[in-house]
């Protein structure tokens, strides 16, 4: 298991500092500061199309921001691509599912190993028989409780299956900051039970900015959550803060019940 | 009808190098004209597969580094054959017959080309990449047409074919040999590339360049390589078609010759090793038996296609294997 990284002061791992994003006259995120601290899951809750997948894109690098900075591991990352910030050890899971359909569950897990190591150009070698890359790929699919089903195609995998997936993917690139974008959308109870108590001690090993629906679940694990409404944070604070705020009970909560 | 892939594999090789050894025992130089046709186009969409099958990306303007490699050995040749000299600015030379040296450059000339034009083409996707790899084979073509230095339209014939030490190479079956080895030797490293670390990132790009992105490599970089590597295969078939012609001329740098690419593959078999291989094969006895009944053959082609598209989506592999091909 690698070790916190740990931060200088108390650091944040991961912080955003005002960021913007419009399309056309969408405000999708408006002045968005938020950080993730070494050893905590931070949910980021609120109701559909209130931004959330957009500010996940602009973090991970996908989407570039109107303004504002970007910053991790004291570093600003804001001017850097998608594949550049997963190589600095930003971890991400999608929405929907992004896995190489035609492949095995081990060849996807591979690529990742492939990316972690950077050992992408070589051209003899097969990728399957080089016991480094499949060390490493069994591993993430052994703690996912993927092994089994290591060599069938990705295709024929359920739909939790692929969430595990993503999951394990993302876990051969040892990230220092996972952002996981609805890890339990369309899971079962029991799926989503599971996969709660694998995200729980997942939190010692990197910090988890976690965009999630499934309310049972975010209240189970956040140690904070901020609200997203509108493309602003309305809230952030402790499950018990951010539950009693009579702010977001109008704004959202109070929707759902 | 299930059969295992590498015993397809080995058939389809042993029997294109059965045919021209039967041939040169019954005295039919021409099959073995053919067979080595074959073996050239097979080459050279084994090149395009490259990017195409794994990759995804879908050329239509693969002629353009057939028509490179083509022109290579050409304008080499020709210098040498007239003893004139060929100034390159920084240096000049008499050209060459020497078909190592040819190939060399062919290969040299596609790659940077193949560099130059993918850091343009490979920002876009789609119908885009498909109409600006055209447009780039076309520009080849017009210019090739107004060069009249090398024959302009009228193209440019090499009298005598180029030497290769320690062959005859205008013995039809030495130069077959000549061709196969080289056939043999890409497909070994297009079958070792398939597999590699490369291979399987090139394939993910192709599935979703996403899921590339967020394991920290950059797909670019990934199609870049590829489309290199795919440019200079193609650009080294071109050269050892022009030297099997004795002829270069504009028409390697045509469209029509692109889309046979194409269809060669998609005969064969996308992604597949030996999908070009079966395609060319195809293409050819086709080209050859039809052709002399109709000079409309190309509407059995036509057939040929529609039936694949509709009935065998991994060509003739995947309907012999019951796999499907890659989905591009």
């Amino acid at each position: 298991m690698s070790d916190q990284v740990p931060q200088p002061d108390g650091q944040p791992v991961l912080a955003t500092h005002g960021l913007n994003k419009a399309f056309g006259a969408l405000q999708a995120t408006s002045d968005v500061s938020i950080d993730l601290r070494a050893g905590e899951i931070h949910a980021i809750i609120g109701p559909n199309g209130a931004g959330k997948s957009t500010l996940i894109n602009q973090i991970s690098g996908g989407l570039a921001p109107d303004s504002g900075r970007i910053e991790f591991l004291g570093r600003d990352i804001s001017a850097l691509p998608a594949q550049a910030r997963a190589k600095a050890g930003l971890g991400r899971t999608f929405q929907i599912s992004q896995l190489c359909m035609e492949d095995t569950v081990l060849e996807n897990t591979v690529l990742g190993a492939i990316g972690e190591t950077q050992g992408v150009w070589q051209f003899w070698r097969p990728a399957l028989k080089t016991a480094d890359l499949i060390a490493r790929a069994e591993a993430a699919l052994e703690r996912v409780g993927l092994i089994a089903e290591r060599d069938v195609t990705c295709a024929n995998l359920s739909h939790g299956q692929r969430r595990q997936l993503e999951v394990a993917v993302a876990l051969t690139l040892s990230p220092k900051a996972f952002i996981m974008d609805e890890p339990m959308a369309g899971l079962g109870a029991a799926g989503s039970k599971n996969l709660t108590g694998f995200l729980d001690g997942l939190r010692q090993e990197a910090p988890i900015l976690l965009v999630e629906h499934d309310m049972d679940a975010v209240f189970a694990l956040a140690d904070r959550i901020s609200v997203l409404v509108y493309g602003k944070i309305i809230a952030t604070g402790t499950v018990d803060e951010v539950r009693s705020s009579k702010e977001v009970r109008e704004a959202y909560l109070g929707e759902a019940a | 009808m299930r059969l295992n892939e590498t015993y397809i594999n080995a058939a389809v090789l042993i029997g294109l190098l059965v045919v021209p050894l039967w041939a040169v025992m019954v005295d039919e130089p021409f099959t073995i004209t053919l067979a080595t046709k074959a073996v050239i186009l097979a080459l050279a969409a084994v090149g395009l597969n490259l990017i195409l099958g794994i990759g995804g990306m879908v050329s239509f303007g693969h002629a353009l580094f057939f028509g490179l490699g083509g022109y290579a050995m050409g304008i080499l040749a020709y210098h040498a054959q007239t003893f004139t000299m060929l100034d390159l600015g920084l240096f000049s030379t008499g050209g060459t017959k020497m078909m190592p040296i040819i190939w060399l450059v062919a290969i040299a000339v596609s790659a940077v080309i193949a560099f130059l034009m993918g850091q343009l083409v490979l920002r876009t996707g789609g119908v885009y990449f498909i109409m600006i790899t055209l447009a780039f084979a076309q520009m080849f073509y017009y210019f090739s047409i107004s060069w009249s230095q090398y024959g302009g339209e009228d193209g440019l014939s090499i009298y005598v074919r180029n030497e290769f030490p320690g062959l005859n190479t205008l013995d039809p079956i030495q130069f077959f040999g000549i061709c196969f080895a080289i056939l043999c030797v890409v497909l070994l490293l297009f079958s070792r590339l398939q597999t590699s670390p490369f291979g399987l990132a090139l394939n993910a790009t192709r599935q979703t360049a996403k899921r590339v992105e967020t394991v920290g490599l950059n797909p670019m970089h990934l199609k870049l390589v590829a489309f290199v590597l795919s440019g200079a295969i193609t650009g080294l078939a071109g050269a050892m078609f022009a030297d099997l012609n004795r002829f270069v001329s504009p028409t390697m740098f045509s469209w029509h010759l692109s889309g046979e690419l194409i269809i060669l593959i998609i005969i064969g078999g996308v992604g597949r090793l030996m999908g070009p291989v079966i395609g060319a094969c195809i293409f050819v006895v086709l080209e050859h038996f039809l052709g002399g009944l109709t000079t409309y053959w190309h509407i059995f082609l036509g057939l040929i296609m529609l039936a694949i598209v509709f009935f065998a989506r991994g060509g003739v592999i995947g309907l012999l294997t019951g796999k499907e091909g890659a989905h591009v």
